[in-house]
Order: structure tokens, then sequence, then C-alpha cells
């Protein structure tokens, strides 16, 4: 079963790349833009069927490698 | 003195260490990341460089090796532990210091000599150093400290910053910060001191060859106070 997680930085914490991305797109003219903010995506294939039993060791895993639950903020994605 | 250096793979400032440590008077083992057990020690270093290649987030993977958990053990029954640089964002990842190392707020990487103000002395790292401000090397990207502001208030409440960035006068000022960190923080303590992180480079300033000996008066102090 594949699962998704997305991880996002805080919303009070720096993100300056994209910042930096924020400028370029609006020097490309993409001029409406409030705000760029960068985070991260994965895909975990895991050899667990059970829905629920993949979601909750997926969620065990953000809280222990894949996000910094200092500054990030981590998605899970239901599988389809 | 025993001392350990931690290598990890990627590491690049484990040997230098290593000279700065014997050139003092520890004796100093190198220790493997994926051994399980710490030889018996004084003082256990974690190196700078580029653990893992800083896939993730810098020091997460070395965070999670098997030489960590006996790091931990030792950190949390109260032996010395000191990070430096890459070291220092893996102590982060540990949580065995609080707060983050976030990439430098202009982007850059910062390879430079930078004042640093010894904020606390009461601890075996810094009691005893005549000097307030000292200089050292930096040369990191993701330096710029961060934490929540409960957590701030808990490290300040009790007095957990031992160093901030400043100017050879010891002003402590943002026009002194190379890299964003919160309050100019260059290293940090755990709530016991036994445990500290930062990011200035002593092992760089111990050779008059090199661009300093600030790092010799840091580890002459630093054998002296574990004695």
């Amino acid at each position: 079963m594949k699962i998704s997680v997305i991880i996002t930085l805080k919303k009070d914490v720096l993100d300056p790349q994209g910042k930096v991305i924020h400028q370029t797109l609006d020097g490309m003219g993409f001029q409406d833009i409030h705000e760029v903010r960068q985070g991260k995506y994965f895909e975990i294939d895991t050899k667990e069927t059970n829905n629920d039993k993949a979601k909750a060791k997926v969620e065990e895993m953000c809280k222990k490698l894949l996000a910094n639950l200092v500054i990030e903020n981590y998605k899970i994605i239901d599988p389809k | 003195m025993k001392s350990s250096v931690i290598t990890f793979p990627g590491s690049n400032c484990d040997r230098d260490m290593d000279v700065a440590l014997k050139k003092f008077g520890f004796k100093n083992k190198m220790v493997w990341h994926a051994d399980a057990e710490l030889p018996k020690s004084d003082l256990v270093v974690l190196p700078g460089g580029f653990s893992y290649g800083d896939y993730l987030r810098c020091g997460s993977m070395a965070s999670k090796s098997k030489i960590m958990q006996s790091v931990i053990n030792f950190a949390n029954s109260g032996g010395m532990v000191m990070g430096i640089c890459n070291g220092f964002q893996i102590l982060v990842e540990t949580g065995l210091v609080p707060g983050v190392l976030l990439r430098n707020k202009y982007l850059e990487f910062i390879c430079k000599n930078v004042f640093v103000k010894i904020n606390d002395k009461k601890n075996k790292y810094f009691k005893n150093v005549d000097n307030e401000v000292l200089e050292f090397h930096i040369a990191h990207n993701e330096g710029n400290y961060f934490c929540t502001n409960d957590q701030l208030k808990e490290i300040e409440d009790n007095n957990q910053i031992a160093i901030n960035y400043c100017d050879e006068n010891g002003k402590i000022e943002d026009q002194f910060n190379p890299n964003g960190s919160l309050k100019n923080i260059a290293g940090i303590f755990n709530k016991e001191k036994n445990v500290l992180g930062m990011m200035p480079h002593p092992e760089r300033m111990i050779d008059t060859s090199l661009s300093g000996e600030d790092g010799s008066l840091f580890f002459k102090n630093l054998i002296n106070n574990l004695k």
C-alpha cells in the first residue's frame, strides 16, 4: 500500500527558500502571489495491507524521523 | 582524561577534533557510528561535517545511528557531550538540546571567523576562561538557531545559552549575527549543562599557523575543568 506524506513548515517559521522562490516568480511576471512556502513530499510503499494500521505506522514515522515537530507539520494523505 | 570522537559517514572534522583533543592532553579514541558501545570516556564529541549528506534534515539520520543510543544514555547519566557544527545539528535532532538549526537566513554557506561572547561560565565548558569574547571559526549552511517561544523562555530561565555571536568587544547586535539565529545564539546547553551544542569550531583555532588560538584557550580550560 502506498501512503503519501506532506511535510510543511509551521506558520511562524521563517522559510528563506520559499521567500526566494516567491521573489523569482515575482520577477518572472507572476506578480499576484501572497506567499510561497516550500515543503517536502514522501511516498511510502508499505507491506502493511490494513489501511488504519498502515496510517498509524506512517504517523509514527513522521513523529520519529520524517518531520521535526518543533518547526514542521505533517499531513498523511489517505491511500486510495 | 579520555575522550571519544564519533565518526559518521560524511563527518569531516573528526580528524581535526582528534588532533585538537590530543594536543591538549586528552587520550582520544575514534568511534565508528555503527558501533553499539561507547568506550569509557570523560568527554564525547560529535564532530562537524555533513553526516549522511545532510539528507532529510541536517543531523536527522545520524541522530538515529546505533552509537547515538549509547551517547544519549551517557548524556542522560551526566556525561559530557559536545556537538560542534553538524554535531550540534545531530544534538538538536536527538532532543538532548532544545530547538532546531534552520537554513541560514540569507541562504549562503558561511565560512569565516566570528566573535562569540560567553554567556554562562557556571559549567565545565567555560568555567575559568579568562576572556569574555572568543574568536572562533564557523562554516555552515544551516546554523540559524530557532526554537518555540515556550522553549526560548525555558532556555533563558535556565540560563542555557552558552555563547552568542557578537563583535570583538562583546556587543551582541543584529549586525553581528551571521546566520539569522534567534537572539544571536551560537551555542546552547541542556538544562544540566553537561551537553553543549555550538556552531563554531574551536578545533580550527588551536595553532598560530591556523587563524588564531582562542580554541587553545577553550581546550586547555576544558581538560583542566574535567580533571
